[in-house]
């Protein structure tokens, strides 16, 4: 049993170089366009992996980001969590789209996470008044295909077994 | 029922202090990470740093020392003065200034929401840090302690927008909030009517009256005052003393009143 539910030790290590990506400082405006790497990751995994990585592992990453970046507990957890449930339910579709398009679905994916952060930021505090604050729809697009390539490659590698 | 638990968590950390505890669980937690994403770039300015001139050391050295004996000449008067301001106090029995200890804490190299002012720094409840403790450097306030974990500490600037400290004008006496701007180089002093005597150049200090900071610790300089026809009250732009977005280092700073030991044994209950 738990073999079933503990995550596989390459899907970790993956989470963890992605948060760390999003605390490595970037200098000066580029730190507006660092990609959601998080949700990336999350995205790709919950696709190959939908009935081990889900939500509940989106959950417990988004709970360890707001962490990291000082957010109010639960934030990015809960938006996480919704991309998560939305990539489960278009997962077997998302799979057979040529990697372009499953860019262009990422991008929706940031888009909808942003929108999320900005309403729960309005409520609880500072919203960010710059255009710069929908960057990272742009740059996670970019940055899917060598994201997309690199995780398949690991899946390929070590996770042939798992389904 | 994810979605239920995460509004809870919010509701509750927002609202309430409730999960200051669970913070700081996953905060040391997560310290390795940020750890780890700030060594190889310490040590890559370490190896720059070895590296440099030694013609360049030597005349940084020489630098040091003669500032060094500047400020310890300096130093010599202030204590003479120190003493006689607290006799005079006492004669005019108003309560002595509290001294203070400062502690060095170095910044971690890590990104935080570039939309927000904050800082990471190594230090944390086990060297004595308190959420709300004043920050400064050499050269004037830097924030505060936004909350503290175990082993690291989150301090918010006083650029960020939601930072609000209270200053006097040196000059002049006059009261105000300097607010942050979400730039580092600016701040903004908000309802001063136009009848006021304020110009730019004006230094502004901390007042001590919110409590936080003790008072007299210099905040930033005044860098236009501006009137705009109509507007009820002057439009006033600051610039910090302290390099909120250049410092390696930070200080913080203990007030030795009974205040930080009366708030560690309310966090301990």
């Amino acid at each position: 049993m738990s073999s079933r539910t503990a995550l596989p030790v390459p899907v970790l290590l993956s989470l963890l170089t992605a948060l760390s990506l999003t605390i490595v400082p970037l200098p000066g405006s580029l730190a507006y366009a660092r990609p959601e790497w998080v949700l990336m990751v999350l995205v790709y995994w919950g696709m190959a992996f939908p009935r081990r990585i889900g939500i509940a592992t989106a959950f417990l990453s988004g709970l360890f980001l707001d962490v990291l970046q000082n957010h109010v507990l639960g934030q990015n957890a809960l938006t996480l969590a919704a991309a998560m449930f939305i990539v489960l339910q278009i997962h077997p579709r998302m799979r057979v789209y040529p990697v372009w398009q499953q860019s262009v679905v990422v991008a929706f994916l940031v888009a909808f996470v942003l929108v999320l952060n900005i309403w729960i930021l309005g409520t609880t505090g500072y919203p960010p008044e710059s255009a710069l604050y929908w960057l990272p729809i742009l740059t996670s697009a970019v940055f899917w295909p060598p994201i997309y390539h690199l995780l398949r490659d690991t899946r390929r590698r070590w996770l042939l077994h798992l389904t | 029922m994810v979605i239920v638990l995460a509004l809870a968590l919010m509701a509750l950390d927002h609202r309430f202090y409730q999960l200051q505890t669970l913070r700081s669980v996953l905060a040391t937690v997560a310290y390795p990470l940020q750890v780890a994403v700030d060594t190889p770039i310490r040590l890559g300015t370490r190896v720059l740093e070895s590296f440099s001139h030694h013609e360049q050391l030597v005349l940084e050295n020489r630098l040091l020392r003669s500032e060094l004996l500047e400020l310890r000449a300096r130093q010599l008067r202030f204590d003479a003065v120190q003493a006689e301001n607290d006799r005079l106090r006492t004669l005019l029995h108003t309560a002595t200034q509290a001294p203070e200890r400062v502690q060095i804490a170095k910044l971690l190299a890590v990104d935080l929401d570039p939309f927000r002012q904050q800082i990471v720094i190594n230090k944390g409840r086990r060297d004595g840090v308190y959420s709300g403790q004043p920050v400064i450097d050499a050269h004037g306030v830097i924030g505060q302690v936004l909350s503290a974990n175990w082993t690291s500490s989150t301090a918010l600037l006083i650029s960020d927008p939601g930072h609000a400290l209270p200053v006097i004008v040196a000059r002049t006496g006059l009261r105000s909030l300097a607010e942050g701007s979400g730039n580092p180089r600016r701040l903004h002093l908000r309802h001063v009517p136009p009848q006021e005597d304020i110009e730019a150049g004006d230094l502004l200090l901390t007042s001590g009256l919110g409590g936080r900071f003790p008072a007299d610790y210099p905040v930033a300089r005044i860098v236009s005052v501006e009137h705009r026809p109509g507007a009820p009250f002057l439009a006033i732009a600051a610039e910090p003393l302290a390099a909120l977005d250049r410092s390696r280092e930070v200080l913080l700073l203990w007030t030795d009143d009974s205040q930080p030991e009366a708030f560690r044994e309310h966090a301990l209950e």
